[in-house]
C-alpha cells in the first residue's frame, strides 16, 4: 500500500540563494510517527512547512514531489491549486507549533478559534461544531470544557494553550498531524503530559504524525522512524531503535554524544564540615502582592520565595531546578541584590576567604558598587541581552567604564584576553552583535560577565536557547573558567540533565519552596521528594528503552494533595525541611 | 455590566478632568496683564469719553472683574454666586463677549455644531479612506499598491493644508461647480434648518472634510499598514493559514482585528488635531466653525469668549478619548479582564 505521505527530492531555496533544503526524502505510513531531528538551521522547519505549502514568501519549492494519498487517490501536493491545499489544510493535514502562546490569536475565544476549523470546512452547523469541540477539549484534558470554550489564551497556562492549540489540530479529525517543536516552550513535567496526550490521541484516531524536535529524548519517547536532519540535507534516516541505538553517521552520534545526560554513578560525596561560604541565603522569603483590579478585593499574595536557606562555597556550583513559577529566578535576583526579600530574610556575600560577610541588602552606594564588581550574571537569552547597537568592543569595556578601571588602551587589551578566553577571536571585537550565532552571543555575554574578574557567576538558564550541541560547548567552557578562575555559580536552569552535569549541590524548588536538595548523585539515584521523582522521570533520555513514566509525573507535577502522606502540606504550611542524611535535605513530615 | 461600570467610571475622570482643564484655561486667558475692560477704560479715559468709561466701569462690576481673581474664576465656572447669583458655565451661561458686545452663546451659536460636523466628518473621512488603504497596502506589502498609496499619502502629508484647499476649490469649482467658501449658502443663514439647506451644507462640506481629512488619513493609513504588517508576521496568522482560511478572511478576522486597536485608540489624538489643525483651513476656507472667532478672541483678549472657546474644544477633545477608552474595553479583552483570577 502507498504510503499516507511521500516526499521525493525535496529541494527549497530562498530566493537565488543556494537551497536550503536539498534532496530530502521520506515516507511515512498512515498511524506512524516520523520524527524529523535536527539543530536550527537544518532545514526541518522549513520541510515540515513545505507540506503544507506555508512557506514564507521568498521561499520556493526548487524541485521534487509531496504525495499525499487519502486513500481516494494520490495529490501530488507541489502542483495542487491554492483552493485545494485549503481544503487539506486542518481538514486533512493539521499543524500544532511551537510557541502556544503566540500561535493563538489573543483576540478571540479559544472555542472560536477552534471551533473555526469545523466551521471552514463546512461539515457541521455551529450547535453541531461546538459539541464536537467540547468534546474534543474534554478528551485532551480540559477539566471544565465549558468554560475553556469562552476563554481567551492569556487566561490559560502554557500547558493548557498547548493542549488547545492539539484540540484545534485534532477536530478535525486529521490523517496526519505536523508537530513542529511542540513541546520545546514548556516545562519538562508539562511536556511529558502534552507528549503522552499525544501519544495516545494517536493512538486512538490511527493518525500519522510527523515530529519536527531537536530533542533525542524526545524522539526515543514518540517516533517510530527518524529522519535525521544537518544543514538542509538528509544525515540518516531509519526505523528509531537501530538508530538511537547505534547511530551509523558522525553527525547522529555526535548528537546523541552532546544531549545531556544523567549521571550513572553514585557515590556520595563527603560533606566537609567547615566550609567557607562565599554566598549564604537565610531564610529569604518574597511576596508579591497582585493587584486584584476591583477595588473591595483584597489583593492577592504570590508567594514567590518561602523561607529559602542556600549556601553556596567557594569554588563551587549550587543549581536551583524547577519550572517556571518555582520561584527560582526570584531568588537568584534576591541573592544579587537586585529586589530586598520579605522582613526577616537576609543574604551574606563574602569576597574573599574568611572575610567578614557582607550584608547584600544593607549596603551603602560603595558597598554596593564594591558588591557589583564580585558577582556579575550571564542571562537566558543571548539574542536579547546584548545591545544591538553596540559594537562588541562597547558592550565588553562599558562595566570597566562604569567602575572606572584602567585606561582605555587597558580596558581594550582585557576585553580581547577575555575573548580568547572564551573561545572567539580578539579580531571580532569591533563587530555587532548581529553577526554572531546564538552559542556565540552565549560567549560573548560570558566574557561580557567576566570582564570585572568577579567571584561569583549567577547563570539564569545560560543554556536553554541554545541547540543541544553549542549547549554542551558552553558547558564545558562554564566549567572550564570556573576551574581556572576560582569562580563560584549559581546556576539556575529548569533542566535536570544539564544541572547533574555542572553542579555539585542541587535545590529543587517548587512553587516558592525548596522541595529537596543534594548533590546531583544523591538526587538522581535516591531521589525522595515526589516532585523531585516527577522531573527526573518526565526527562526525555535518547535511550527508547527508557520511557517516561507519565504516571510518576502525573503524581509528582500534581497539587500537593496527590502526594504521599509525609509530604503533603496542611493548608498553607508546609512541611520542614529535614536532613535524611549528610547533604540531602527533603521537605517531609519524619 | 463591568462595561457600564467602565463608562460610568471612565465618565467621572472626564469630569474631573475637565475641571482641571477649566483651572488652566482660566489661568491661561488671565495671563496677559490686564483684561477687555481694564484696557478699555483706559483707552477711553484717554480720549475722555466719560459715557463709555461708565458703560465699562458698569460691566467690569456685573462680570465680577473687580473681584480676586480666584472668586473670578468660580463666579466664571458657577461654582460661586456672582452679582446675579449662581450664573456661571455649569448653570449654561457662557459669559459675555466685550468684543462683539453680545453673549457668547449668541456669537458661537451655529458654529458650535458646525464645527462638531465638519470634524466629525473629517474623522469618518478619515477612517473611511485610510482603513481600506492600510489593509490593502499591508496586504500588498512591496508592490505598486503599497508605494502608489505610499507616495500619494505622503503627498498627503507634505502639502500645506491651505494650498490644499486653494487648489481644490480652484479645480473643484471649475470642473464639479462646486461652491467656494463657507459651510452654506449665504441664502440659508440664519434660516431654520430644511432639506435645501442640508443640502447646501452637505456639498459646501467636500472640500473642508477632503483639506482637513487628507493629512491625518494619510499618517492612519502609514499607521494601520505598520501595524498589519508587524501583526501578520505573527506564528497565529501561520495557524490560521494551516487551519485551511482563506487569505482575506485571516487577514479580515485576525490580523485586522488585532490591528484594530491603535486604530481605534487614535480617535483621542484625532479630534484635538483636527480641531487646532482645521482652526486655520476655517480661516482660509471662510468656514463659520469655532476657529476664526478662537482666533479673534484670542487676539483681543475677549476673554470670556476665548475662554469658552477653549473649554469647548477640550470637551470635545476628552470625550473623543473616553469613547475612544471606551470602545478599547469593548474591543480587547485583555484589557477587559485585566486583574481579573485566570
Amino acid at each position: 500500500m502507498a504510503p499516507l505521505l511521500s516526499v521525493k527530492d525535496l529541494s527549497i531555496g530562498f530566493g537565488k540563494d543556494d537551497s536550503v533544503v536539498r534532496d530530502v526524502s521520506f515516507d511515512v505510513a498512515a498511524g506512524e510517527t516520523l520524527a524529523l531531528v535536527g539543530e536550527s538551521g537544518s532545514g526541518k522547519t522549513v520541510t515540515c512547512r513545505a507540506v503544507l505549502r506555508i512557506l514564507p514568501k521568498a521561499a520556493q519549492i526548487r524541485t521534487g514531489s509531496i504525495q499525499f494519498n487519502d486513500g481516494a487517490g494520490s495529490k501530488e501536493l507541489v502542483h495542487l491549486p491554492e483552493r485545494d491545499m485549503r481544503d487539506l489544510r486542518g481538514n486533512q493535514i493539521a499543524m500544532i507549533f511551537q510557541e502556544p502562546m503566540r500561535s493563538l490569536s489573543p483576540l478571540h475565544r479559544i472555542g472560536n478559534q477552534v471551533a473555526e476549523v469545523l466551521w471552514l470546512h463546512g461539515r457541521k452547523s455551529e450547535a453541531e461544531a461546538k459539541k464536537e469541540v467540547l468534546a474534543c477539549f474534554e478528551r485532551v484534558g480540559f477539566p471544565d470544557p465549558e468554560r475553556t470554550y469562552s476563554s481567551y489564551p492569556f487566561e490559560l497556562s502554557g500547558g493548557m494553550r498547548q493542549r488547545a492549540m492539539i484540540a484545534m489540530a485534532m477536530v478535525a479529525k486529521p490523517k496526519l498531524l505536523i508537530a513542529d517543536e511542540p513541546t520545546t516552550a514548556l516545562d519538562v513535567t508539562t511536556q511529558a503530559q502534552v507528549l503522552g496526550l499525544m501519544k495516545e490521541l494517536q493512538r486512538d484516531t490511527g493518525m500519522a504524525m510527523i515530529l519536527v524536535t531537536h530533542d533525542l529524548g524526545v524522539v526515543a519517547n514518540m517516533a517510530e522512524k527518524v529522519v535525521v536532519m544537518h544543514k538542509g540535507r538528509v544525515m540518516e534516516a531509519g526505523a528509531a531503535e537501530p538508530l538511537l541505538s547505534a547511530p551509523a553517521h558522525p553527525y547522529t552520534k555526535a548528537l546523541i554524544e552532546a544531549a545531556p545526560k544523567i549521571p550513572a554513578a553514585a557515590a556520595p560525596t563527603d560533606v566537609p564540615a567547615q566550609q567557607d561560604l562565599i554566598l549564604e541565603l537565610n531564610s529569604v522569603s518574597k511576596t508579591y502582592s497582585m493587584r486584584a483590579g476591583k477595588g473591595w478585593k483584597a489583593p492577592s499574595l504570590i508567594y514567590a520565595c518561602r523561607g529559602v536557606d542556600l549556601h553556596l562555597p567557594r569554588g563551587k556550583t549550587l543549581a536551583i531546578v524547577g519550572e517556571s513559577g518555582s520561584g527560582k529566578t526570584t531568588a537568584a535576583r534576591i541573592a544579587l541584590g537586585a529586589e530586598p526579600p520579605d522582613q526577616g530574610g537576609e543574604v551574606l556575600f563574602r569576597a574573599t576567604a574568611g572575610a567578614d560577610p557582607i550584608e547584600v541588602h544593607e549596603m551603602d552606594r560603595t558597598a554596593r558598587t564594591a558588591f557589583q564588581r564580585e558577582a556579575q550574571m550571564v542571562f537566558q537569552d543571548p539574542y536579547s541581552s546584548l545591545s544591538p547597537r553596540m559594537r562588541i568592543l562597547d558592550t565588553m569595556i562599558e562595566p570597566l567604564e562604569i567602575h572606572d578601571i584602567g585606561d582605555r588602551a587597558e580596558r581594550r587589551e582585557k576585553a580581547g584576553a577575555m575573548l580568547q578566553m572564551v573561545g572567539l577571536g580578539q579580531d571580532m571585537l569591533m563587530r555587532y552583535p548581529h553577526a554572531f550565532s546564538g552559542g556565540q552571543r552565549q560567549r560573548l555575554s560570558i566574557a561580557r560577565a567576566l570582564m570585572l574578574d568577579p567571584s561569583l557567576l549567577v547563570c539564569d538558564e545560560p543554556t536553554s536557547a541554545l541547540d543541544v550541541s553549542v549547549q554542551e560547548q558552553i558547558l564545558r567552557l562554564l566549567e572550564q573558567i570556573r576551574d581556572q578562575k576560582q569562580l563560584s555559580y549559581l546556576f539556575i536552569s529548569h533542566d535536570l540533565a544539564v544541572v547533574a552535569r555542572i553542579a555539585d549541590e542541587v535545590a529543587v524548588m517548587r512553587r516558592g519552596l525548596v522541595v529537596e536538595q543534594a548533590s546531583p548523585e544523591t538526587l538522581f539515584h535516591n531521589p525522595q521528594h515526589p516532585y523531585t521523582k516527577a522531573l527526573i522521570a518526565a526527562q526525555p533520555e535518547p535511550d527508547i528503552h527508557r520511557p517516561i513514566n507519565l504516571q510518576l509525573v502525573a503524581q509528582g507535577a500534581g497539587s500537593p494533595e496527590d502526594w504521599p502522606e509525609h509530604f503533603r502540606f496542611s493548608g498553607f504550611e508546609a512541611p520542614p525541611l529535614v536532613p535524611l542524611e549528610p547533604g540531602h535535605k527533603v521537605r517531609c513530615h519524619v | 455590566m463591568e462595561i457600564l461600570r467602565y463608562a460610568f467610571y471612565r465618565f467621572g475622570t472626564m469630569l474631573l478632568t475637565l475641571w482641571v482643564v477649566s483651572i488652566l484655561v482660566f489661568v491661561i486667558i488671565n495671563l496677559p496683564p490686564g483684561d477687555y475692560l481694564s484696557n478699555q477704560i483706559a483707552e477711553l479715559r484717554a480720549s475722555g469719553q466719560s459715557a463709555g468709561v461708565a458703560k465699562a466701569e458698569f460691566l467690569r462690576n456685573e462680570y465680577a472683574l473687580d473681584k480676586p481673581l480666584w472668586q473670578q474664576y468660580f463666579i466664571w465656572v458657577g461654582f460661586m454666586p456672582g452679582p446675579h447669583g449662581f450664573s456661571g458655565l455649569v448653570q449654561g451661561n457662557f459669559g459675555w463677549s466685550f468684543e462683539f458686545d453680545r453673549p457668547v452663546a449668541e456669537i458661537v451659536g451655529d458654529s458650535l455644531w458646525l464645527t462638531v460636523l465638519v470634524n466629525l466628518a473629517a474623522v469618518v473621512f478619515v477612517y473611511v479612506v485610510a482603513l481600506p488603504l492600510g489593509v490593502l497596502a499591508a496586504a500588498r506589502a512591496r508592490s505598486w499598491v503599497d508605494y502608489t498609496s505610499a507616495f500619494v499619502g505622503y503627498l498627503g502629508l507634505a502639502t500645506p493644508n491651505f494650498l490644499l484647499a486653494l487648489i481644490l476649490f480652484y479645480y473643484g469649482h471649475r470642473w464639479f461647480n462646486l461652491p467656494i467658501g463657507g459651510l452654506m449658502d449665504p441664502a440659508f443663514e440664519g434660516e431654520p434648518m430644511g432639506w435645501e439647506k442640508v443640502k447646501s451644507i452637505l456639498i459646501h462640506l467636500i472640500v473642508p472634510t477632503f483639506v482637513i481629512g487628507t493629512s491625518g488619513a494619510s499618517a492612519m493609513m502609514q499607521r494601520l499598514r505598520a501595524n498589519m504588517l508587524d501583526e501578520l508576521g505573527k506564528p497565529y496568522v501561520e495557524t490560521a493559514i494551516a487551519k485551511g482560511m482563506s487569505p482575506s478572511r485571516m487577514l479580515a478576522k485576525y490580523p485586522l482585528r488585532v490591528a484594530f486597536n491603535p486604530f481605534v485608540a487614535d480617535i483621542g489624538n484625532l479630534l484635538p488635531a483636527m480641531i487646532s489643525g482645521s482652526v486655520l483651513v476655517s480661516v482660509v476656507l471662510g468656514l463659520q466653525t469655532i476657529g476664526p472667532t478662537l482666533l479673534t478672541a484670542l487676539k483681543t483678549q475677549d476673554m470670556f469668549l476665548s475662554g469658552f472657546v477653549l473649554m469647548f474644544v477640550a470637551l470635545l477633545t476628552l470625550i473623543g478619548t473616553m469613547i475612544s477608552d471606551v470602545l478599547l474595553v469593548l474591543l480587547d479583552p485583555r484589557i477587559r479582564y485585566e486583574g481579573r483570577d485566570a
